[in-house]
């Protein structure tokens, strides 16, 4: 599920680990997971930083429990016993955006409780924490929810733009702009994040040549 | 408290709000499996099995639950109880059909992170639907999976002949699909306003 070219073939060093999933894994854009939030919320730039840290948060405390944890884990339970913790931080961080803002906590809806069945959280406690110390699964952690925020965050701000002529509810454009209702559309979700697809891969391919 | 009729409930969840294609619910087995027809439609059987499955014993769960005044457990025993039941379908396919085991690999234990079964669970608690009420939007909710499982399995067995450009191969194409299929299903909102 993942690819950690780092870690098989020689000695990660720390910073590797943290590097890694802010681009070159990253997990939207390169790994492809977690797709259900990133594409559900990502209609205006502030759900899509609050659903970021919302699942950093998560990813963080689920990595540093299951690393924990490792040595005493029975192997055949292990999948039942990660999403069980991931479900008791899932339920704190719900109770805990209620009691920050009700008014985010409406617009994230049920996409909260939803953190659960992020197969990200999933794949990097199967992947990584469940193999590695505290420390390394810490940084793992950061990693990967940074670069899961910023990318989130690149979706929303693109649909938030285009679609509401507005950043942060900060109008852009004078009046007289059109609106593309269609961003804000579930259908414009897939459409950014094939845009931004494409985008990478031309990187990636100009990479390659050179 | 409710005045929605069965039937409306189900067009709702299978086309009205699509769950693959309006709440992005169940992405990753809809990029993942969704390579040919065949396969696609066992996984879309299979998600509709659990997500019934599910459903009702999330009910029950849920009742208990307001009962005993506990409801911060709510979504760990969702949890629980999905995974039970997949755990329960992979020994009755591996049983059944061990090339159908293997066609669908690692995707069928995945089925517990699938989000639409959690969702259906959640939304149908949230909207206080009633015994019945849930199972119907469970039926609707898998119906609807599966066609947009099967929808976009058929676009993509086709693909494979086409000349694409090299930079859009892979997952970029098919989200490019799934937009213009959650477009079409836009289509489909008439049908469920009152």
């Amino acid at each position: 599920m993942s690819n950690d070219h780092t870690s098989s073939k020689q000695k990660a060093t720390s910073t590797d680990e943290f590097i890694k999933g802010l681009w070159r894994d990253n997990p939207v854009f390169v790994q492809v997971l977690g797709m259900c939030p990133v594409l559900a919320v990502s209609n205006t730039a502030e759900n899509a930083l609050a659903m970021g840290l919302a699942t950093a948060f998560v990813l963080l405390m689920s990595n540093i429990l299951v690393s924990l944890l490792r040595n005493f884990i029975p192997k055949q339970v292990r999948i039942a016993s990660y999403i069980l913790i991931i479900a008791t931080f899932v339920t704190v961080t719900d109770y805990a955006i209620q009691a920050i803002s009700v008014e985010l906590y409406k617009s994230l809806g049920a996409f909260i409780s939803l953190i659960v069945v992020n197969c990200l959280i999933l794949s990097r406690a199967e992947a990584f924490a469940s193999k590695n110390t505290v420390w390394k699964s810490i940084l793992d952690a950061l990693g990967m929810g940074i670069g899961f925020t910023f990318a989130l965050f690149c979706l929303g701000a693109v649909r938030e733009i285009l679609g509401n002529g507005s950043i942060f509810d900060f109008a852009l454009f004078p009046e007289g702009f059109q609106n593309w209702i269609v961003m804000i559309l579930p259908a414009g979700g897939f459409f950014t994040l094939a845009a931004w697809l494409l985008i990478i891969n031309v990187f990636q391919t100009r990479k390659i040549k050179s | 408290m409710n005045t929605e009729s069965l039937g409306s409930i189900f067009l709702n969840a299978a086309l009205v709000n699509n769950f693959v294609l309006a709440y992005f619910l169940g992405i990753c087995p809809f990029l993942g499996v969704s390579g040919k027809i065949e396969t696609a439609s066992k996984m879309g059987g299979a998600v509709m099995f659990v997500m019934l499955i599910s459903s009702m014993c999330a009910y029950g769960i849920h009742a208990f639950l307001v009962a005993i005044n506990a409801p911060y457990l709510q979504l760990i025993s969702f949890i629980v109880v999905i995974a039970s039941t997949v755990q329960l379908v992979e020994m009755f396919i591996k049983k059944m059909s061990p090339s159908l085991f293997r066609s669908l690999g690692i995707f069928l234990p995945l089925i517990t992170t699938n989000c639409a079964i959690l969702g259906v669970a959640l939304f149908q608690t949230n909207k206080g639907y009633e015994f019945l009420e849930s199972v119907v939007y469970a039926l609707g909710a898998g119906v609807g999976f599966t066609l947009a499982l099967l929808l976009i399995a058929g676009l993509r067995e086709q693909l494979n002949f086409a000349d694409v450009p090299g930079i859009s191969k892979g997952t970029a194409l098919t989200l490019f699909i799934a937009g213009i299929l959650s477009l079409c299903f836009m289509g489909f909102a008439g049908l469920g306003a009152q």
